[in-house]
């Protein structure tokens, strides 16, 4: 982890989660990211060659529930918190390049 | 010119099916089509800070049946990740699915394949992962977003690229369909988009001793059996069209994303924003890995049935039905059960399948519910059958009597006997009549006698005019048996 993050790193960063960052920002928060990546960059000292890879921290697995259905919330709760609706709907700027779903 | 080239279509498809759970994948609101907007939703669907979402169960192991069936390999230990994704679709800004250690891989589909024995396309991998919600798009500058079917359980199957014709993309469509709707885990319910296809498109073409690969396309969210195999056939000509105009072939990693219009028929390029793909996987802290066990995985196999083709494949053997035939009684589990049934009484297995194919699916499709729905019991049915192979009712008077017993629910002899549709096969009281004919019609008893060009006309019109006579409630075999030993 010798390299180091750059302005255009993180410009493309904010890109893809949709964040719209002044140039001041992207200047502080690539020192930010640096210094965050530096800090991890101490776990590549440690010797792993014989450990094996983990999916998971908690060593639990087959936690599930049964299908059974719960109360949900109602549409008055759950548009609550909306910056806008439109009737039941959540409104939200046109969506242009919609593939609906992932 | 396209037409000279020699090429192979090259088709590799995804399908994401929505698993008929009662409650979502990681919650417990109810998975609910057409229910009021937003209101099928919780603090694990809005993807609220703190909250936990936990597997369903029985999602997980309807998976787990289905990649059985798909004769996959079922992991023993599996994990879900997290797909990054900024659609106000998924407040989260992440879709749960499943990366790199999926719960089954390495498996394979048999499709029926006209004219020809079964084909194996291979499945690279069948992985559980939740949809997300709607987006409806409104007048203005605004789009509509409903939540109810975020979480609602997926599962994604992901075939190798052994498909070769929009004919067979389609018809392994339709068998996937008729699987899981025989494992009972989905409605596969097109109008409601339970199935999603999402082929991947390109061809192999051969020139001048060269082999060349087109560029490969992969078009979005096909929900009709119509349009997926539309659209392979469409991007067909359009790749060979574009390759002799262009001679532009693939380049590794790359792929364009298109849509399909299906008012015109096309299929449409998408603009995407370069590197909307980077989708930064990473394993999902909130929800634990599964493992699996010999103990627990046989339980599930237990719910294992004779597949479709399977059925379909023995029907043509054991009952000498023709393969389309044999198709439409095994589309579905429930009606090729009392088709058996049906036979098990009995019956004759080609008057059986005629009856339920011809008048009973008819019924059904208008009534909108299934053949066993009808109120018919398979004893019944089974008594109609042996009329008709009696003589005691015609073929088409057996057609009739179904109907009635639909509508009325009484037995197929009360029936005939009320309707008057039991045909005369008593060759004493026939022959009664035959004679009579005989002797009225000598102008034509004179032609068959004659052996000439006529003969066989006035043969013809001699069963007619005794059918007429006994209001046609005289079996034609037995007139015609008479006739032909009266007139030798």
């Amino acid at each position: 982890m010798e390299q180091k993050i750059t302005e255009s790193q993180v410009e493309k960063v904010a890109q893809l989660s949709r964040l719209a960052l002044t140039p001041a920002e992207i200047t502080e928060f690539t020192g930010q990211l640096e210094s965050i990546l530096e800090y991890v960059a101490k776990l590549n000292e440690l010797e792993t060659d014989h450990v094996e890879p983990l999916a998971h921290c908690l060593p639990i697995t087959n936690c599930l529930r049964e299908d059974e259905i719960r109360e949900s919330m109602g549409a008055e709760k759950t548009l609550a918190n909306a910056p806008q609706r439109d009737g039941p709907f959540f409104r939200v700027p046109k969506i242009l390049d919609d593939h609906s779903g992932p | 010119m396209t037409s000279q080239l020699d090429y192979t279509l090259v088709v590799g498809l995804e399908i994401h099916v929505q698993l008929s759970t009662r409650s979502k994948l990681f919650c417990g609101c109810a998975v609910e089509f057409g229910a009021s907007a937003n209101s099928r939703v919780c603090p694990v669907c809005l993807g609220m800070p703190g909250v936990l979402p936990v597997m369903n169960r029985q999602a997980y192991e309807d998976s787990v049946l289905v990649a059985s069936a798909l004769n996959c390999k079922i992991a023993p230990f599996t994990k879900w990740d997290r797909k990054s994704y900024y659609y106000p679709d998924l407040p989260k800004n992440f879709q749960t699915t499943q990366y790199d250690l999926p719960l089954s891989y390495d498996g394979f589909i048999e499709i029926p394949i006209e004219n020809a024995g079964p084909k194996r396309v291979r499945i690279t991998r069948a992985h559980l992962e939740e949809d997300a919600g709607k987006n409806l798009h409104s007048s203005g500058p605004f789009s509509q977003v409903d939540l109810n079917r975020t979480g609602t359980p997926l599962l994604e199957i992901v075939t190798e690229p052994d498909l070769n014709a929009p004919a067979e993309v389609k018809a392994l469509a339709m068998e996937l369909q008729r699987i899981v709707r025989y494992l009972g885990v989905s409605e596969a319910d097109m109008q409601k988009g339970h199935m999603r296809f999402e082929p991947n498109i390109n061809l192999l073409i051969r020139k001048e001793g060269r082999e060349y690969k087109t560029p490969i396309t992969e078009v979005k969210n096909l929900n009709s059996f119509r349009a997926l195999e539309r659209s392979v056939a469409f991007e067909t000509q359009r790749q060979l069209d574009a390759f002799c105009e262009t001679g532009k072939t693939m380049v590794s990693g790359s792929k364009t994303t298109r849509g399909w219009d299906d008012g015109r028929q096309v299929t449409v390029l998408q603009r995407e924003k370069e590197e909307a793909h980077d989708y930064r996987y990473f394993p999902e802290p909130d929800l634990l890995p599964v493992e699996m066990d010999a103990a627990w995985l046989k339980r599930i196999q237990s719910r294992l049935c004779e597949l479709p083709l399977q059925k379909q494949t023995r029907f043509v053997h054991a009952y000498r039905l023709s393969p389309y035939d044999a198709g439409v009684l095994s589309a579905d589990r429930a009606t090729a059960d009392f088709f058996e049934k049906t036979v098990g009484h009995g019956a004759e297995p080609k008057r059986v399948c005629n009856l339920l194919t011809q008048v009973g699916l008819k019924l059904a499709n208008e009534r909108d519910c299934g053949l066993v729905e009808l109120g018919l019991t398979s004893r019944a049915v089974a008594d109609l059958v042996l009329m008709v192979t009696r003589g005691e009712v015609s073929a088409s008077g057996g057609n009739t009597l179904l109907e009635h017993m639909v509508t009325s629910g009484k037995r197929p002899e009360v029936l005939a006997d009320e309707l008057q549709l039991l045909q005369k096969s008593d060759s004493a009281e026939l022959e009664i009549i035959v004679d009579k004919i005989l002797q009225e019609q000598d102008k034509a008893v004179a032609e068959v006698r004659a052996r000439g060009k006529k003969a066989k006309k006035a043969q013809g019109f001699l069963l007619g005019q005794v059918m007429q006579r006994t209001g046609g409630q005289a079996n034609p075999q037995v007139v015609s048996e008479l006739l032909a030993k009266k007139l030798s």
